[in-house]
């Protein structure tokens, strides 16, 4: 005879239940602590910093980066990056995203199943590798020789590294995008005689447009986040007056001023000069995390729609 | 459109059809648009190959020259007899400490947003959370990496050490091992659930039982990739102090250093000219190391990832 007892369970399951459930959910919370931990340790720093600096404002837009004489002008660091996240981009979209136009709407089964993996391969390589890459072959072969820079170390190099490691994100993002579109939409574009060219670029390319703005948000945050190759290849050693827009000219990301403060050759490892790196951290941690934000919001729009 | 184009007189509507169906115009755009997108392909790949075909070939001398001593050796000042086991060890013990850290609190935290969460305020900001996580750049997990890790902790890590740097990943990679594992447990089908349900066993058992062993490839495919990633990220270990210079012991509290920082560092130092075997080449010789390492987890994944694709269409 099933009783009521039967159907509940015994008690040690329940119990351990009880146990695993809560072991689950504490995992789960560790994921934000470690988001308050991040802006914890960013804004206590930050504050060292601007403590540091007697809250003196004018330091922060000054001749240039100059963290041992204490000046932090911020235009250098957010000139540097917006320079190479640009260039960056123009590298990343026309091929990323060809890329995922030719995967999605022409190639073939077969070609899909042997080009996509090797794409991903390339989105594996290691940043530093792609610094490497910078600094060896991309520095000598192709921008010294055609535009003849003051230093092989510039801004343009490092951009253009910066891109070749963007390609891989944009074209995934973009392709996951025009796959979202519905085949329905192709059949009905063929269906009144429009040319395949046609159908991609009047039908497709707008019907996809949120996630392709998404792919491109989300592809400049990470341009902008990107560490090593602009280290290595951006061509400023910790500290150098504000080069203005020249791409030609080296130039220090906001990344690259958080490395060469922690990395320094001696060891400053205190006061506004190593500081520096929480407030720039703090900036940096803000921007990307406002753009994958809106990158979010696009993604989510194309989810609603189809 | 062009069919609705009046037609010459005395032609049928039919004529008309068959002679656009027909027709031996070229298509002109049509032609130019594949080969811009042909040329954005083959140029992305040859980027690829390149990139890997200067490594190799830069990487040669010290492989000819070196050989198996550039594994064992440890770090040097002259190009042609260093060598990287520092590194490899310090690599060896970050990959080891990413996935004995992630794998338990990964899967458990996505269990508990698949398996346990309803969907709710707090759920939902769980997830935005995760998500922002996984935007975060490397180089502010290094910050933390420097604060907690390598500052609170020092008791336990022993500052700047291989410790320090193998949770600095774990912390890094965790988002990704969620949000993978949430996939790869998603994907599990629901009959499995109700079955487990439905002969009393509790949702604890039914994950257990049914669940994992069903999303085990997935989940692990996540695991792998985010072993290449910690492997292959240099950023958060100049932020926590890693040696760039000699380094003449392998210590777990102690200082270290892992295969990336040696590529950073070596990258950067002149070559004389005339040497046999430059810095570039060393340099070159420890990012073939890496590329190798990461190219053969990445490749796992990716095979694995296929696999548990192909199986899932027998369903």
């Amino acid at each position: 005879m099933l009783t009521i007892q039967d159907l509940q369970g015994n008690r040690k399951q329940a119990n351990r239940e009880r146990l695993m459930r809560r072991l689950f959910g504490l995992a789960a919370i560790i994921s934000i602590a470690i988001s308050v931990l991040i802006l914890y340790v960013l804004v206590d720093g930050a504050i060292d910093f601007m403590v540091g600096i007697n809250w003196d404002w004018s330091l922060l837009s000054d001749t240039g980066w100059f963290p041992r004489r204490e000046r932090f002008d911020l235009r250098t660091i957010i000139t540097g990056s917006i320079i190479m996240g640009t260039v960056a981009m123009f590298v990343a979209v026309p091929f990323g995203l060809g890329t995922a136009i030719y995967l999605s709407e022409y190639a073939s089964r077969r070609v899909r199943s042997i080009v996509k993996p090797v794409i991903e391969v390339l989105a594996g390589i290691p940043s530093v590798i792609v610094g490497f890459f910078a600094l060896k072959v991309i520095a000598p072969d192709f921008v010294d020789p055609i535009f003849n820079p003051t230093t092989s170390r510039n801004m343009l190099v490092a951009g253009l590294g910066i891109g070749i490691l963007v390609i891989p994100i944009m074209a995934s993002l973009s392709e996951d995008a025009l796959s979202a579109v519905p085949g329905s939409l192709r059949e009905a574009s063929y269906g009144v005689g429009a040319k395949r060219v046609t159908t991609v670029v009047k039908v497709v390319i707008p019907a996809a447009v949120s996630g392709l703005v998404a792919a491109f948000i989300i592809s400049v945050s990470r341009a902008i986040g990107e560490t090593m190759v602009a280290t290595m290849a951006g061509g400023f050693d910790g500290s150098g007056p504000y080069t203005g827009w020249d791409v030609l000219a080296p130039g220090l990301t906001m990344t690259a001023a958080m490395t060469n403060a922690a990395g320094g050759t001696d060891a400053v490892k205190a006061g506004p000069a190593f500081d520096v790196l929480f407030f720039v951290g703090l900036l940096l941690f803000l921007i990307t995390l406002a753009l994958n934000s809106i990158g979010a919001r696009f993604v989510n729009r194309v989810r609603q729609k189809y | 459109m062009a069919l609705m184009t009046p037609g010459k007189a005395g032609q049928t509507a039919g004529e008309i059809t068959a002679a656009q169906l027909t027709s031996s115009k070229r298509d002109v755009s049509g032609m130019v648009m594949l080969v811009a997108l042909l040329f954005t392909l083959i140029s992305t790949l040859l980027v690829l190959f390149v990139l890997i075909g200067r490594v190799i070939r830069d990487a040669m001398p010290v492989v000819t020259g070196e050989g198996s001593a550039f594994l064992t050796n440890t770090i040097g000042s002259n190009p042609a007899t260093t060598g990287i086991w520092p590194g490899l060890f310090g690599s060896f013990v970050i990959g080891l400490g990413v996935v004995v850290l992630t794998i338990p609190i990964g899967v458990s935290a996505a269990i508990y947003l698949e398996e346990y969460a309803k969907p709710n305020v707090i759920t939902n900001a769980l997830l935005v959370n995760i998500r922002n996580l996984a935007g975060v750049p490397s180089v502010i997990y290094g910050v933390l990496g420097l604060i907690i890790f390598v500052g609170w902790l020092k008791p336990v890590t022993g500052g700047s050490s291989v410790i320090s740097a193998a949770m600095t990943m774990a912390v890094l990679v965790l988002p990704i091992v969620i949000i993978t594992s949430m996939e790869a447990i998603r994907a599990v089908p629901d009959g499995l659930r109700d079955a487990g349900f439905g002969v009393g066993s509790s949702r604890w058992e039914v994950t257990r039982d049914h669940v994992l062993p069903y999303a085990a490839p997935g989940i692990l495919t996540g695991i792998v990739l985010s072993l290449a990633r910690a492997l292959g990220e240099a950023a958060p270990l100049i932020m926590l102090g890693a040696v760039t210079g000699l380094l003449p012991e392998t210590s777990l509290t102690g200082r270290f250093t892992a295969i990336p920082m040696l590529i950073y560092s070596w990258s950067g130092r002149p070559d004389v000219p005339g040497e046999e075997i430059g810095w570039t080449n060393a340099a070159a010789a420890a990012g073939l190391v890496l590329l190798f390492l990461v190219l053969t987890f990445n490749a796992l994944a990716i095979y694995l990832r296929n696999r548990f694709e192909k199986s899932r269409v027998g369903q």
